[in-house]
C-alpha cells in the first residue's frame, strides 16, 4: 500500500509520539498544556484516518477542548495562589523532592516490561478479524437509528451510556464538594474574552452544536460531540462576564445536571414496566425516545461540563456563608 | 505497513509515554497530563482494534467505548484537578 497516505500515516504518528514526549519534558506547564492541546487534536486526526469520526470529535471537542481549558484554568488558580502569575514562572509548582536512582530504574524496568507486553500482545493479535460490527449491521433496523455508534451507544448498550451519564454527575458533586472550602478566598479573575468575538461566535457555537446533536441519529455526531461544543458556550458565557453564576442559579443548575440521568433512567424504567427489557425500546417509538433521552443528555452534559469548568458552587459573598448548604 | 499497525504501535508508544510520565512526574499537573496521555494511547488501540479495512464499516462497539472512555476521563480530570487546587490552596494557607 505505497500511496501518499502511508507517507501522511508515518509523518503523523511520529508527530503524535514527538507531542507526547514533548508534553511530558517541557519545562513550562503552559507550554506543556499548549502541547497537549495540540497532541489531543493530532490523535484526533489519526483517529479521523482510522475511519472512526464519532471518537475524533468527542475527542477533539471533550478530550482536549474541555480538558485543555479545564488544564488552563487550574494553572492560573496554582499560579494565583502562589503568587507567581505574571511572572514567566518556570519551575514545577509542586515542591520537587530528588527521587533515589534505584526507584527510577525499577519505574523504567517496570514501564518497559508493561510497553514489551502490550506490544508482543498487539503484534501476536489477529488483525481485522470480525468483530461485533456483524451482529450490530443485523439488529440496526430494530434500533431507530441509523448510525451505528449512536444506535450501539443508546440502544444496545445504553447501560454503558448511563452510567457513563452518571458518572459525569458524580464528578460535579465531587467537584462542588472539594471547592467548596475555597469560596473565602476571591475567586482568580480569568483572562478576558472580548465581548465582540464572544458576540459572533456565540450563534454558530449553538448551531453547530444543535446540528451535531441532530445528525447523530444517522450520520457521526450525538449527544456528547453536540453536548461538549454546547459547553464551550458555557465556558464563553463565563469567560467574557456575560453571565456570572449566582447563589440562586444553583437550583436551576442541580436540575439540570440531573435532567440527563433522570429522563434517562426514566425512560429505561417505563419500558421496563410495559413487559419489556430495560432499554428494549417498542420500535414504533425507538427514534422518539432516542432522540428524546439525546437531547435532555445534551443539555445536563452542556450544563455539567461548563460548571466542572467553573469549578465552586456559586456563593454570593463570603460573609453569607450560613445558606452554603441550601 | 497498514495504517493500523502504525497507529497501533503509535499508541502503544504514547501509552508508555504516559505511564513513565505518570510513575516518575514530580509534578501534580504533570501527572495528570501523563495519565490524559495513557488514555489516549488506550483509546488509540481500541480504535485500531475495530478498524477493518479502508472499505470496510468498522466495528462500532469498541467506538462506543471509546467516547465513554473519554468522557469518563474528563469527569476524572476535573475531580483530580479540583484536588489539585484544594491542595495547594490549603499548603498555602499553611506557609503563611
Amino acid at each position: 500500500m505505497s500511496d501518499p497516505f502511508l507517507l501522511f500515516d508515518l509523518l503523523l504518528a511520529g508527530a503524535v509520539i514527538a507531542l507526547a514526549i514533548a508534553t511530558l519534558t517541557v519545562r513550562d506547564l503552559f507550554a506543556a498544556i499548549i502541547l497537549f492541546v495540540i497532541f489531543g487534536l493530532l490523535s484526533a486526526l489519526a483517529w479521523v484516518r482510522l475511519s472512526a469520526p464519532d471518537v475524533a470529535l468527542a475527542e477533539a471537542a471533550i478530550g482536549t477542548g474541555v480538558t485543555g481549558a479545564l488544564l488552563l484554568k487550574t494553572l492560573h488558580h496554582l499560579r494565583y495562589v502562589t503568587g507567581s502569575l505574571g511572572t514567566n514562572a518556570v519551575e514545577s509548582l509542586s515542591p520537587v523532592q530528588p527521587v533515589p536512582a534505584g526507584v527510577s530504574w525499577a519505574n523504567a524496568a517496570f514501564c518497559g516490561l508493561i510497553t514489551l507486553g502490550l506490544a508482543t500482545a498487539f503484534l501476536g493479535a489477529p488483525h481485522a478479524g470480525p468483530g461485533l460490527e456483524g451482529l450490530v449491521a443485523e439488529a440496526m433496523p430494530a434500533s431507530g437509528v441509523s448510525h451505528p455508534v449512536t444506535g450501539v451507544l443508546l440502544n444496545f448498550r445504553a447501560y454503558d451510556t448511563l452510567m457513563e451519564v452518571v458518572v459525569l454527575l458524580a464528578a460535579v458533586i465531587a467537584v462542588w464538594q472539594i471547592e467548596r472550602g475555597l469560596s473565602d478566598a476571591p475567586a482568580p479573575a480569568l483572562g478576558e474574552v472580548w465581548e465582540g468575538f464572544a458576540r459572533l461566535t456565540l450563534p454558530a457555537i449553538i448551531v453547530v452544536g444543535t446540528y451535531l446533536l441532530w445528525k447523530g441519529s444517522e450520520a457521526p455526531g450525538g449527544a456528547f460531540q453536540g453536548g461538549a461544543v454546547l459547553a464551550a458556550v458555557g465556558l464563553m458565557l463565563l469567560l467574557s462576564r456575560l453571565y456570572v453564576p449566582r447563589p440562586a442559579h444553583r437550583a436551576v443548575a442541580r436540575w439540570a445536571f440531573v435532567l440527563g440521568t433522570g429522563v434517562f433512567a426514566g425512560v429505561a424504567l417505563l419500558v421496563a414496566s410495559g413487559g419489556r427489557v430495560a432499554f428494549e425500546y417498542p420500535l414504533e417509538h425507538a427514534k422518539t425516545l432516542i432522540l428524546l433521552i439525546e437531547g435532555l443528555v445534551t443539555i445536563s452534559i452542556a450544563v455539567t461540563l461548563a460548571a466542572l469548568f467553573h469549578g465552586r458552587e456559586p456563593v454570593a459573598v463570603p460573609a453569607e456563608r450560613g445558606d452554603n448548604d441550601a | 505497513m497498514t495504517p493500523d499497525l502504525i497507529y497501533g504501535l503509535t499508541g502503544i508508544a504514547v501509552f508508555a509515554i504516559g505511564l513513565v510520565g505518570a510513575l516518575c512526574a514530580q509534578d501534580r499537573l504533570r501527572r495528570v497530563l501523563a495519565l490524559k496521555l495513557c488514555s489516549v494511547g488506550a483509546g488509540f488501540l481500541l480504535v485500531v482494534g475495530a478498524w477493518r479495512t479502508p472499505s470496510a464499516a468498522p466495528d462500532p462497539v469498541p467506538h462506543a467505548l471509546v467516547i465513554t472512555g473519554i468522557v469518563v476521563m474528563v469527569s476524572a480530570t476535573a475531580v483530580a484537578l479540583a484536588l489539585i487546587r484544594r491542595l495547594k490552596s490549603l499548603e498555602a494557607e499553611d506557609d503563611d
